[in-house]
């Protein structure tokens, strides 16, 4: 992202907005303890119906976006937030990826709604549940299902600052080597998406010994062609292999998975 | 170095007693320990928490532990980490500022008091790591002051290797098996019919020091010192793995266009743990950090690596943006242009990026396959011209 122009005179304002999600990402702002009388000391909460029914219209400085644009509805609010929000930043995998609810993606909703709903004309959803950068202009997009807080306090502390966030794109390999974890993989024999997915999480499953299952979606440069033998290798078949990587990022790394006849 | 050098004998007694003795000298005592399936390097209070009873099983991509039955201290081979996470932090504060009444800034340089490290059992591949390190960090025009420090009060004691892994080549890289310079203490553990011990020998004033409060006997030249020796010698013998014999220096400025990095690029997840486990790699990002308020700002270093797309990243992009490029920029700097700008080869054969590498890349066996290409293109080259 290019660094966000500071905000103009006065105290910027923050709104919060949700599409298609569970508003875990949001609460997370909330569950900045420490931080939040800092942070309403230097921003104006205008739109955030989690913690207060009292909104402004806009327009805003900074606007938080979670969930993905799932339904008619959704795609014409998220244009509606665009246009009222100087700097937007999509939170969250729904936001980034489409979330869980993108699985959708890889099957015929008709046929869900027929089966889940007793009346499913009264249902008015897309086929497709989709990140919102594939439908307006975003500013910074922040991973993770949930995101981490501490990356969520950086993004804003950025955008008041004038700068570039500091929130990297490489593997979580580097936050657990960092961190000085045994490998699962190497020491254990466990199934790991550590290789292939974003830092964020600090490296939280293998600290507790267990496999990453890619809850902040594919890496900056992702090689799903060699790092599904490894899975393989380590006691996944193809149906495990395919669950694993169709969580709360599965459109994400289904746009990574190598195809036939693709050059690596 | 001044004064004698001894060759003595310590028993487990006497081991004890170094831990204790170095704690008692105010050291911070870092060595190897079982955790989480793995021995890695850690602070201990006293030598029963060495590996007693563990080796290791390695191969490329796979580390295990083995329990022994003789119930050897350090017959396991490197592990997950190396000295550098000790004198060369994943992450160290440099300097902070604050913003004064008057409008104006205050800068305040990190001048915390650094750890006095005693490090145990220091393999001869990771001593040469540790020299490579010196030279690259506090060797050139611009040193790094905290590395200075923390290396400056360290005190090592080597552990020569006895049981090479799967992965180990130092051999052919000429870094071990045998401690030879850069220790303050050096032990060769022995487990035969005269018991366990370990014969000791001293490489500096602060050694003798050390040495001279352990209860020891002094050192059989036949039972004890040419013991240890043959105890080494076979080790070298030993080695899973060697790195091809040829003038790698001159091998890496040949093949920089060769095919072998596409194959390479193929495997390579680019998950950057081959540098993290490196003893040598050194490369650090800064990253500044704010606070809400405003006024007060902290500029750190952390560990970064080739392998990261922000490494190069300029405003059109990263430089390196294929993982072709990446992996080739590793490996062309670690055993190649690291002679240009420090000296010496960056590889000092401790075998860690061959067996924590998820995927299984084996650096001796990329050098061989540029090799055999390289020998390849000239020979057809060859052929060609004798043909005009």
């Amino acid at each position: 992202m290019t660094a966000p122009t500071p905000p103009p005179s006065g105290t910027p304002t923050l709104a919060v907005f949700k599409l298609a999600s569970c508003d875990g990402c949001q609460l997370t702002l909330l569950d900045c303890e420490d931080e939040l009388l800092a942070l309403t000391g230097r921003v104006h909460v205008a739109h955030f119906l989690e913690a207060s029914s009292a909104v402004e219209p806009g327009p805003y400085d900074l606007a938080l976006v979670e969930g993905s644009v799932s339904t008619p509805d959704d795609a014409r609010r998220i244009r509606d937030i665009r246009a009222r929000s100087r700097f937007l930043v999509t939170i969250g995998a729904c936001a980034t990826a489409g979330g869980i609810q993108a699985l959708r993606n890889f099957a015929d909703v008709e046929e869900f709604t027929r089966a889940v709903y007793a009346r499913p004309e009264y249902i008015d959803t897309l086929a497709t549940s989709t990140a919102v950068a594939d439908h307006v202009d975003v500013d910074f997009e922040l991973r993770g299902c949930p995101i981490d807080r501490r990356q969520l306090i950086e993004v804003i502390t950025a955008f008041l600052a004038g700068r570039r966030p500091d929130v990297p794109d490489h593997s979580v390999c580097f936050a657990c080597k960092r961190r000085g974890i045994v490998c699962v993989t190497v020491a254990h024999g466990t199934p790991c998406l550590g290789p292939v997915t974003h830092a964020g999480c600090g490296a939280l499953c293998p600290a507790y010994g267990r496999g990453c299952y890619g809850c902040f979606g594919p890496s900056g440069s992702p090689n799903l062609r060699a790092m599904i033998p490894l899975l393989h290798r380590d006691g996944m078949d193809d149906r495990d292999v395919e669950r694993l990587l169709r969580t709360f990022n599965a459109a994400a790394f289904d746009r990574e998975l190598p195809r036939d006849g693709e050059e690596p | 170095m001044t004064g004698s050098r001894t060759t003595a004998v310590l028993d487990r007694d006497g081991l004890d007693a170094l831990v204790g003795t170095l704690r008692a000298l105010g050291r911070t005592v870092v060595g190897p320990t079982v955790r989480d399936g793995a021995v890695v390097l850690a602070e201990l209070s006293s030598a029963d928490e060495l590996p007693f009873g563990w080796g290791t099983r390695v191969e490329a991509g796979r580390y295990r532990l083995e329990p022994r039955a003789d119930g050897a201290a350090f017959a396991h081979t490197t592990g997950p980490h190396s000295w550098k996470a000790f004198l060369h932090p994943q992450r160290e504060r440099l300097w902070s500022a604050d913003r004064t009444a008057d409008g104006g800034l205050s800068y305040t340089e990190e001048d915390a008091p650094q750890p006095s490290y005693a490090f145990l059992g220091v393999r001869a591949c990771d001593l040469r790591a540790i020299a490579i390190q010196d030279r690259v960090l506090t060797g050139g025009r611009y040193e790094d002051r905290g590395y200075r420090e923390r290396r400056t009060g360290a005190f090592l004691v080597a552990a020569e290797c006895t049981e090479p892994g799967g992965t180990c080549f130092c051999a052919s890289m000429g870094s071990g098996p045998a401690a030879e310079a850069g220790f303050d203490l050096a032990l060769t553990e022995l487990l035969d019919a005269d018991g366990h011990r370990f014969v000791v020998r001293t490489g500096s004033d602060a050694g003798e020091d050390v040495l001279a409060r352990l209860p020891h006997r002094a050192a059989d030249p036949r039972a004890d010192t040419a013991a240890a020796r043959d105890a080494v010698a076979g080790a070298r013998e030993r080695m899973g793995r060697a790195m091809p014999p040829v003038d790698l220096q001159a091998l890496m400025g040949a093949s920089l266009e060769a095919e072998r990095w596409d194959d390479v690029a193929a495997r390579c997840l680019t998950c950057g743990n081959c540098t993290m486990v490196c003893p040598t790699c050194f490369c650090t990002t800064t990253e500044e950090v704010t606070d809400l308020t405003g006024d007060h700002a902290e500029r750190w270093q952390r560990w970064d690596s080739c392998f990261d797309l922000d490494f190069t990243h300029l405003p059109g992009g990263p430089v390196r943006a294929s993982a072709r490029s990446r992996y080739r920029q590793w490996l062309t700097h670690k055993l190649s242009t690291w002679y240009e700008q420090f000296g010496s080869s960056g590889c000092v054969g401790c075998g860690r990026c061959i067996t924590w590498c998820p995927v299984a890349i084996d650096i001796t066996e990329e050098a061989a396959a540029l090799h055999d290409e390289l020998a390849d293109r000239l020979r057809r080259q060859e052929r060609t011209e004798q043909e005009r």
